[in-house]
């Protein structure tokens, strides 16, 4: 059966052919849907972890039991991982175990755009990269072979071109007579105190070396002979823009992308006049064909930053593209905050009080954008609240009274509890703001350890903010409707000035959570024409419901507030002094 | 089956369900025996910024994007964001677009306006340019949230894809309950 799947569905339906057992995740863009495909498939154990270093020993735990296990994450999501990531390399598997990284080349979504392959190589253990849907469903079930077959993790790499990109898949059967998991008393091999790690040390450089030597021979890398002019040493999504610029250059095409199989290179260096080397982001493959001696052309002409795209090869080499016809500038469309969003008071409210805000990463690191602009710093999960305790250090009794972190429910469970712990525990005198929208709401709605609800739908047990804040050792921990400003601002004043650490928690959940809305549907808002003043104020707020009419003469205009977008959150009511927002008739 | 590819790009703005109407499009190429790519971005993007839908289908596809300057058909859910894209289109490409207009945050808070030209401008690059009505006549066809299945009908009528690829990608893609006034959306658009 042939079916369009996603590299992400393809990944999802690979793990259940392949027998998979437990699945385990943090949301993150562009990986998410790899598990939110995987709890289609009932044999397998899937749910959401609050951090990726916790989905990482959720799998490994499974994989120890002599189950075979998942772990997906976005290459951000690595740097978290990375602790048990280097040890895992060590101890080796028992049921295959393998961890999916979703690298976000052009940062679509993403923070940075580092190239996990370089955990590979770091981490000593082999990584595959799949081309399209059909070699993510392919490779996720050989992955999990090797890994076997060699005792090691395996990582899975793929790129948003992947992961997101659809293209046609034959489904296959799943695997049978996979080992029943059960307990095996191994502590030679699983418990890495010095003694026993020194042992295994030279057992993961001998493995490299027989993995680097299966690829020698294994299908998974490629050779396409034809015109031997060009020779192009490629993977992944470079592969089908190689194929589609260069169409009769000769390809190796490699699937495992480390180790490289450095003979089988050399083998192809030696049959083309020219060799290229075409990848994505780093020079990863080119710097060790080149330490082999073996001469190269590759980022001297491809750019090291930003994703390649078929255009982008040609210019490189200089290959004329189609003409292209210009258009005048237009207005950006960046993204925004929903019409109704809970965070849009609080960052209004921040604006207003001129605080500096540390933020961290999820839908409200909108807040940063114009007219809001109430954000000052942002650098990866959990940073916001262990920055700001780390800048009031240095500041002013006056200026620190300005610092607040902000922070989403889910963000705070990942790894801002342990940068909370610190703050209570250093006595740091910032406000922190939990906004608890009770979900993962940038990735698209995923449930958290405080949402009450698990991947698979079931009800569960919902962290209780306040008692875990309180826990941590925070003595002022209140929670405020952010949709009434004025209770809003006056919590903020009150937390900004107390020379402690304070937890500010706000209650409206995500305008797209489906199981509780914040309002009754068909309350809209809108602007009585004959009140408004054109004052402008409700344009503060930035809702993308309302929008400003310039009147005909172009002096003065009036607002109005789409009834279509209106979600009726009532913050730009409040924002108004004539009394020109009321309920829609 | 010749080895040309045909490039069709869906754009418009976050959450106009740009997503569902290039999964039908996919599906019904794979149903009339194509290899199909298809790409997008999730994501941020989707928090109502600009996007950008990519579906290749031929004999066989290599790259899930097109190739800049090589689309064959852009197919535009909101006309800030068709005009926007048009450099993707090959020279003498074709434009059905929706005659929508969203306003971005600058327009918004009355910092830039809306260009009202639009049609014009596209039209003036790309003479053969059709704009739909696709909220009118999705109210027709009984719900003004079909407009993107017009549409689809008349990017359908450019293509040479058999009827039933249409019909029955229609039936796996769309929620049952929704079947009939899409197919009816499906019969208007393609009629125009
Ligand atoms: S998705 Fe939810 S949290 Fe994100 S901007 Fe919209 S309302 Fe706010
Ligand atoms: S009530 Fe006002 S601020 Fe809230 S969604 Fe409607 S227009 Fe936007």
């Amino acid at each position: 059966m042939k079916e369009i799947l996603s590299g992400n569905e393809a990944i999802a339906r690979g793990a259940f052919e392949a027998g998979v057992k437990v699945a385990s995740a943090y949301p993150g863009t562009p990986s998410t849907e790899i598990l939110e495909n995987i709890v289609n498939y009932k044999e397998i154990d899937a749910s959401w972890a609050p951090n990726e270093k916790v989905a990482l020993e959720v799998a490994i735990g499974a994989s120890f039991g002599g189950g075979r296990s998942i772990a997906c994450m976005k290459h951000v999501g690595v740097n978290v991982a990375a602790d048990p990531l280097f040890t895992l390399s060590y101890t080796g598997v028992g049921g295959g175990l393998v961890l999916v990284v979703a690298d976000d080349p052009e940062m679509h979504s993403s923070q940075d755009e580092q190239d996990s392959r370089n955990y590979a190589r770091f981490a000593k253990v082999p990584m595959l990269e799949p081309a399209d849907s059909q070699e993510c469903k392919d490779f996720t079930r050989l992955a999990f072979e090797i890994s076997e077959q060699f005792d090691t993790p395996v990582m899975l790499r793929s790129c948003t071109r992947i992961s997101h990109g659809k293209s046609i898949v034959e489904l296959g059967e799943p695997a049978t007579g996979l080992p029943t998991p059960k307990l095996v008393k191994n502590p030679a091999k699983l418990v890495m105190l010095p003694g026993n790690a020194r042992v295994r040390h030279p057992f993961v450089e001998e493995r490299l070396l027989k993995l680097a030597d299966y690829g020698r021979t294994a299908a998974v890398n490629r050779v396409e002979m034809r015109d031997t002019e060009l020779g192009i040493v490629t993977a992944g999504v470079s592969y089908q823009y190689v194929r589609e610029v260069f169409p009769n250059a000769s390809v190796l095409k490699l699937g495992m992308v480390y180790p490289l199989p450095m003979d089988l290179i050399r083998e192809f260096a030696s049959k083309v006049t020219k060799l290229i080397v075409v990848e994505e982001l780093d020079a990863f493959i080119e710097d060790q064909v080149k330490a082999a001696g073996i001469s190269v052309t590759g980022k001297e002409a491809i750019p090291l930053c930003g994703e390649l795209t078929p255009g982008r090869l040609r210019a490189a080499f200089g290959i004329p593209g189609a003409p292209q016809v210009t258009v005048e500038n237009l207005p950006g469309r960046p993204p925004n905050m929903c019409p109704g969003c809970p965070h849009r008071g609080v960052f209004f409210t921040l604006n207003q009080l001129k605080a500096y805000v540390t933020g961290d990463i999820g839908c409200y690191t909108l807040g940063f954008m114009p007219p809001l602009n109430a954000m000052d710093t942002c650098v990866c999960m959990g940073a916001s609240i262990s920055s700001a305790s780390g800048i009031v250090r240095v500041l002013s009794d006056e200026e620190k009274k300005k610092v607040v972190a902000v922070i989403g429910d889910s963000t705070f469970l990942h790894t801002g509890v342990n940068s909370l712990m610190e703050m209570a525990y250093n006595k740091a005198p910032a406000t922190v703001v939990i906004l608890d929208n009770r979900i993962t709401a940038m990735t698209g709605r995923q449930d958290n350890p405080a949402s009450g609800w698990t991947l698979m739908d079931d009800s569960t047990n919902a962290v209780d903010l306040v008692q875990l804040c309180t826990a941590l050792g925070i003595r002022h921990v209140r929670v405020v409707d952010p949709l009434d400003l004025d209770q809003t601002r006056a919590a903020l004043q009150e937390e900004m000035n107390r020379p402690e650490p304070s937890v500010i928690i706000t209650n409206r959940p995500c305008v797209l959570v489906k199981r509780e809305g914040v309002f009754q549907k068909g309350l809209v808002l809108s602007v009585d024409q004959d009140h408004c003043t054109g004052c402008k104020a409700c344009l503060k707020i930035g809702c993308p419901a309302i929008e400003w009419i310039p009147a005909p003469d172009g002096k003065k205009g009036k607002a109005k507030i789409d009834p279509l977008l209106c979600n009726g959150c009532d913050v730009c009511r409040q924002l108004c002094k004539f009394n020109a927002i009321g309920r829609a008739q | 089956m010749s080895d040309t590819i045909t490039n069709i790009l869906l754009v418009g703005v976050g959450g106009q369900g740009i997503l569902l109407a290039s999964e039908i499009l996919s599906e019904a190429f794979m149903l009339a025996g194509f290899d199909v790519k298809k790409s997008e971005i999730h994501g941020m993007s989707q928090r109502g910024g600009s996007v950008v839908s990519h579906v290749r289908y031929g004999k066989e596809v290599h790259s899930p994007i097109v190739p800049e300057g090589e689309g064959d058909i852009l197919f535009g859910f909101e006309l800030m964001e068709t005009y926007r894209y048009l450099p993707l289109l090959r020279k003498g490409g074709t434009v059905v677009a929706n005659d929508l207009r969203i306003s971005p945050p600058s327009v918004l808070l009355g910092q830039a306006s809306y260009p009202d030209d639009l049609p014009d401008r596209i039209r003036a690059l790309f003479p053969d340019f059709l704009l739909v009505d696709g909220q009118h006549l999705a109210a027709e066809a009984g719900n003004v949230r079909a407009a993107n299945t017009v549409l689809l009908g008349a990017v359908a009528k450019q293509l040479d894809i058999p009827d039933e690829c249409w019909h029955k990608a229609l039936e796996r893609m769309v929620p049952p309950k929704a079947l009939d006034v899409n197919r009816k959306a499906f019969q208007l658009g393609r009629a125009l």
